[in-house]
């Protein structure tokens, strides 16, 4: 008997595609309920999208002016509250979920699993360490309860053909006023979302300024695709941080991956293991890129970019 | 005010880690140790603050086994006061790092405490936000940038939409991402007068936390190799294959 509750995350009153894909890691424990908490100053237009989520129950809402921003210190109580009665926590593992599921746990008194891959048993799960250099099997103990984060690019997002129940839900807990959200800055982009875009071209210092920078997006934009960095380009401010792929950065799973100058440190091929199709282009053959990549192409990146755009 | 900072010692990062043939742990004997990278900009924020003259004191902590004194000293060596070494030959789980922090916590009375993001080698990315739940504070993960004044910290963090600034009173938790600082490089002098800094070593067990196992890892694998592909020699034959596999 498993009852899951999964966290929706949203911003700007959407919901996160994230949150399907933790529906998905729910499903794979084959429980009795899958409900989904959604935590908002108006959650209404946010539940509504995550009851079309297929294999979800119901959608819990939780409208507290309080829960205007997604801060952990204020959702970890509501949610520990509203835990009782399940078997399983789920957050997508995203900077969101990292930051509120151990919160959450801590506050139950029980561990909490990272970035499940997979799903062995309603108790038993695979996740990586060692960025990616080790996949472990834990088991956490049968009378307690599961709390996770859910490697979304590891699972595929859940359809949306489905017609939950909406249910307001009150919680009384007690929330505190030492953290307060003060601005968000958002990188503004009509570009494809680097976490579910399909394909994805991503620049390393290779590109070596943000000037530079211009010519990943103009090709990028020419196929459709996302725009990524690796840590040095963010570092060497050529972009934001938001961009950043890798361990500490964004794990994504697109159908093709196409890396230019960068170089594939272990912290970079981290957070692009599970792309369909890896493509390098980078001017050093011994590139320790070209050791995973699909497709390989060595030359020079201005010169080839054009090339590309050109054939296409 | 005291700032206390985690300084896990981890496999380094440059290390290719090799998990063993009978799957039950990964490599360590003969690799190098280094203290987390996350944990070194946390000390080198520490170290900042009291430059500042925002703290006094900054008190570094390993949850290790004996021979954590070296890597200890290498943390006193770059600037903290002094080193809290709770001594354990047991592997410790985050929830089990977080109360033996709390601990620590209720008997330091620090103003700041500042831990990692995520220790490179369990990738838990658990313990500041634990120890800040059980002790009712804060939390600032993923600091990007800090200012601390009039008895707050804010904090610049690195979220997934972009960047996020929250305002946290203190006392509270604050954990470290990349940019936030660079660590500054030990030098000679430095790590000779290291020598005569004070390392309090207190027994895991003296403490009284639930040593508890809360999870239990049951198998190590080698993650599933990607083989390597195919060259291609020019833009048109990238596009071609590309296109082949209706990626195009
Ligand atoms: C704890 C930790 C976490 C980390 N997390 C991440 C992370 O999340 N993501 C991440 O990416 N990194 C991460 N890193 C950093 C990582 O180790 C590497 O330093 C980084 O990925 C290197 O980025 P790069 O490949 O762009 O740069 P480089 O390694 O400098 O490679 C640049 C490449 O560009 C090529 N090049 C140069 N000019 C051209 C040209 N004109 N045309 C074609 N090719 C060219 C060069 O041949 C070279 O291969 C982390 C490191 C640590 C310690
Ligand atoms: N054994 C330990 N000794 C010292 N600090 C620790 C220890 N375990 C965790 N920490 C701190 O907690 C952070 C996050 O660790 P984790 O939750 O395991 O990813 C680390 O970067 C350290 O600052």
């Amino acid at each position: 008997m498993s009852k899951i509750l999964v966290i929706a995350e949203h911003l700007d009153g959407k919901l996160n595609g994230a949150t399907a894909r933790a529906v998905s890691a729910a499903q794979a424990v084959k429980p009795d309920a899958i409900d989904v908490i959604v935590l908002a100053d108006a959650p209404d237009a946010i539940a509504a999208e995550a009851a079309k989520i297929d294999g979800v129950t119901k959608v819990l809402t939780v409208a507290r002016a309080e829960n205007a921003h997604a801060l952990a210190a204020i959702y970890a109580p509501q949610i520990a509250k509203a835990a009782a009665g399940y078997t399983h926590v789920f957050a997508p593992s995203t900077t969101f979920g990292k930051d509120l599921a151990p919160r959450v746990a801590a506050l139950l008194g029980v561990a909490q699993v990272s970035d499940v891959m997979t799903v062995e048993g309603s108790h038993s799960f695979k996740r990586p360490i060692y960025a990616g250099n080790a996949i472990v099997t834990v088991d956490v103990p049968a009378d307690q309860t599961v709390v996770a984060t859910i490697r979304t690019a590891s699972w595929p997002a859940a359809a949306s053909t489905g017609s939950a129940p909406v249910e307001a839900l009150t919680v009384d807990a007690t929330l505190p006023t030492h953290t307060r959200f003060v601005e968000l800055h958002q990188g503004k982009s009509d570009r494809p979302d680097l976490q579910g875009a399909p394909k994805v071209v991503s620049g390393g210092r290779g590109v070596g300024s943000k000037e530079n920078f211009e010519i990943i997006y103009k090709f990028a934009d020419k196929i459709g695709a996302a725009v990524g960095a690796s840590r040095a380009a963010v570092d060497a401010g050529y972009v934001p941080n938001e961009m950043q792929v890798g361990q500490t950065g964004k794990i994504i799973a697109p159908e093709l991956y196409i890396a230019v100058g960068i170089s594939g440190a272990i912290q970079h091929l981290t957070g692009i293991k599970d792309a369909g199709t890896i493509v390098a282009i980078n001017k050093d053959g011994e590139a320790p890129i070209f050791e995973i990549a699909d497709i390989g192409l060595v030359g020079d990146l201005f010169k080839i970019l054009p090339e590309l755009e050109q054939a296409l | 005010m005291k700032i206390l900072v985690g300084y896990k010692r981890v496999v380094d990062y440059n290390v290719r880690i090799q998990v063993k043939p009978d799957g039950s742990g990964v490599v360590t004997e003969g690799v190098k140790l280094s203290a987390n990278p996350f944990d070194d900009i946390a000390l080198e924020e520490a170290l900042r603050l009291r430059e500042k003259g925002i703290a006094e004191e900054v008190i570094i902590v390993g949850i290790g086994p004996a021979d954590l004194t070296a890597h200890l000293r290498n943390g006193l060596a770059m600037g903290a006061n002094r080193a809290i070494h709770v001594q354990t030959s047991e592997a410790i789980q985050p929830l089990t790092a977080a109360r033996t922090f709390l601990k620590l916590v209720e008997k330091e009375q620090p103003g700041l405490v500042i831990l990692g993001k995520q220790a490179i080698d369990d990738d838990a990315n658990q313990t500041g936000q634990m120890l800040a739940a059980l002790w009712d504070r804060p939390q600032a993960t993923f600091a990007g940038k800090v200012e601390i004044a009039d008895g707050k910290a804010t904090v610049t963090r690195e979220v997934d939409a972009g960047l996020e600034v929250i305002e946290a009173e203190l006392p509270a938790v604050i954990t470290t991402d990349l940019r936030l600082n660079e660590p500054r490089f030990i030098k000679l002098p430095d790590i000779m007068k290291a020598k005569s800094k004070p390392i309090d070593v207190v027994d895991f067990a003296s403490l009284g936390v639930d040593a508890a196992d809360h999870v239990k890892v049951t198998h190590y694998a080698a993650p599933p190799k990607r083989s390597k592909g195919v060259m291609v020699k020019d833009a048109a034959e990238l596009v071609a294959a590309l296109k082949s596999k209706g990626l195009l």
